[in-house]
């Protein structure tokens, strides 16, 4: 018997050589890629910059001292345009996210092989696109303007929403389902009285979420000359005016503070 | 008698269940979406002129032109993908201190205090604002997109973590603590099995939005694909600018398919 346990390790190991080998290499491929990638992307950089980068910093936040307080009265009415670009937008685009959900969800879809695939793909590409580019094609498009924001916003935000509302489709009690189908309810009326209340909580908090998310988008898409706060501070940064766009910040921070706590408390007054 | 009072029809009940809360809701939406669409000026005769080009990028994403301008798109690309590993990598490795130090189970008050301070700066700016600032101080560039994709790669990732630590089981903790372990070895035993799975997850997902965040800060000046993208629509080639924002929306596409799957497997 003594003979038999000779083959075993007196220490315990969580995987075997082979494994070990084998996650050796993966990092070590992991870590070439890295430092491969890195040269790559310093090819251009001028080192020069960014040795010099501690002195830049502080030679411009002096520069924005002291802060022009007194610029802020031409801050309120662009601070009310990005709060408009973000809650319209926000609006438009849960308007259009709801039926796109139900159509990429597999339980609601009226064709699982043409229609869903559509909505899928409807979901990643506005997913995909940053607002900024988006308001970039529709500034071209409907010229600079709160519409073209209002739009970009929308349509970013069309993708956030119906995916995490097409999630929940798919994740409600079917019992309420069958037991509304079985008192010979039409489809519309399944939709309206079984599924609609199961997500209706989780929708309204995404919405919210996701207007939380569009406040902080929309400071910055005047930089493209979608409306708000960002044409101010693209205006600033380009006559180095440093004491107005310490101010744009510090209003860019209050709004997105009061906004992030009104949404967290609507929503945990919701779940 | 008393059946009279039932009523006959059935009504669903109300999301929200205070009448005067929900009515007074409405007047203020309506109140406000007068108020808001009213300071939206729309000039129809700018609209009209643009319809023009809508329709003419719209034809640009039919027949998209990945070919003209290849060597700059490939340049981009390039810069985009490299900023992305590299910031990604950066950031998590950053973000793993100021997680633990932000989690308050396992740290002293002032550390606490400080790390969540630093989070909560890094989350409220924007991308872009970062990148601008960035692209002031280290020069425009990759770097500058790196440093600020890395910045707020810490602010995203260190926050989860510490929420995730400070809800994972306390019992492995008190038992680790009552084998005399060292904070080290608390961390290593007690808290990182626990949280492990759910972060490379998170990485994961930080490391897709890092890849479309790259696709955005070249408009500001912080260098990628983003930057390709600008120079393209500020000369008006549509068809090179829709090539590009095709290539985007596919790499996000097999971005999230395989973390998908990689998130899949672990947990």
């Amino acid at each position: 018997m003594s003979d038999t346990t000779s083959n075993y390790s007196d220490s315990w190991d969580r995987r075997s050589r082979a494994e070990r080998l084998i996650r050796w290499v993966l990092w070590l491929v992991f870590v070439a890629v890295f430092i491969q990638s890195w040269r790559i992307m310093n090819e251009d950089t001028l080192w020069f910059f960014v040795e010099d980068a501690p002195r830049q910093f502080a030679d411009i936040s002096s520069r924005m001292w002291p802060i022009r307080w007194s610029y802020m009265d031409q801050l309120w009415k662009p601070l009310w345009d990005t709060i408009n670009i973000a809650t319209l937008g926000t609006a438009l685009g849960v308007v259009i996210a709801l039926p796109i959900a139900f159509l990429a969800a597999s339980n609601t879809t009226p064709n699982a092989y043409i229609v869903r695939p559509i909505a899928l793909f409807i979901i990643a590409a506005s997913r995909s696109i940053n607002s900024l580019i988006w308001a970039l094609l529709l500034v071209m498009v409907l010229g600079p303007g709160l519409l073209a924001g209002i739009i970009a916003i929308a349509l970013r935000s069309i993708g956030f929403v119906a995916k995490l509302t097409y999630e929940g489709i798919e994740e409600i009690n079917k019992t309420q389902v069958a037991a509304v189908t079985a008192t010979g309810a039409s489809s519309v009326q399944v939709l309206d009285y079984a599924i609609i209340p199961q997500i209706l909580p989780n929708f309204v908090s995404t919405a919210i979420f996701r207007w939380d998310i569009n406040i902080r988008e929309s400071t910055v898409l005047g930089m493209v000359g979608a409306g708000g706060i960002g044409l101010q501070l693209d205006a600033s940064l380009a006559t180095l005016a440093w004491p107005q766009v310490a101010l744009i910040f510090i209003a860019i921070l209050g709004t997105v503070v009061v906004s992030e706590s009104i949404s967290a408390r609507v929503r945990k007054a919701l779940i | 008698m008393t059946t009279a009072a039932y009523p006959t029809v059935w009504k669903k009940p109300p999301f929200i269940k205070s009448t005067y809360l929900r009515y007074s809701l409405w007047a203020a939406v309506l109140v406000y979406t007068f108020l808001a669409l009213g300071s939206v000026e729309v000039n129809w005769s700018r609209v009209v002129e643009g319809a023009d080009r809508g329709m003419r990028f719209v034809k640009a994403f039919v027949q998209p032109d990945f070919v003209s301008r290849w060597p700059n798109i490939w340049k981009g690309l390039v810069e985009s993908l490299t900023m992305t590993l590299c910031s990604t990598v950066a950031g998590i490795i950053l973000a793993i201190p100021f997680g633990l130090g932000a989690a308050r189970n396992l740290v002293p008050g002032w550390v606490y205090i400080f790390c969540r301070a630093f989070i909560a700066v890094s989350r409220s700016f924007q991308e872009i604002i970062i990148a601008i600032i960035c692209a002031a101080v280290f020069g425009f560039g990759t770097f500058a997109g790196f440093v600020t994709l890395t910045f707020a790669t810490i602010g995203f990732l260190a926050k989860l973590i510490a929420d995730e630590i400070e809800a994972t089981n306390p019992h492995a903790l008190t038992a680790m603590r009552a084998t005399g372990a060292s904070w080290w070895q608390q961390v290593n035993y007690a808290i990182q099995p626990q949280i492990s799975p759910r972060t490379i997850g998170l990485c994961l997902y930080r490391l897709d939005i890092n890849f479309r965040e790259s696709a955005v800060i070249g408009v500001v000046g912080a260098g990628g694909i983003g930057a390709t993208l600008n120079t393209a629509m500020d000369r008006y080639e549509y068809d090179s600018a829709a090539a590009i924002l095709l290539i985007i929306i596919a790499l996000v596409m097999v971005a999230e398919y395989f973390s998908g799957i990689i998130r899949k497997r672990i947990q």
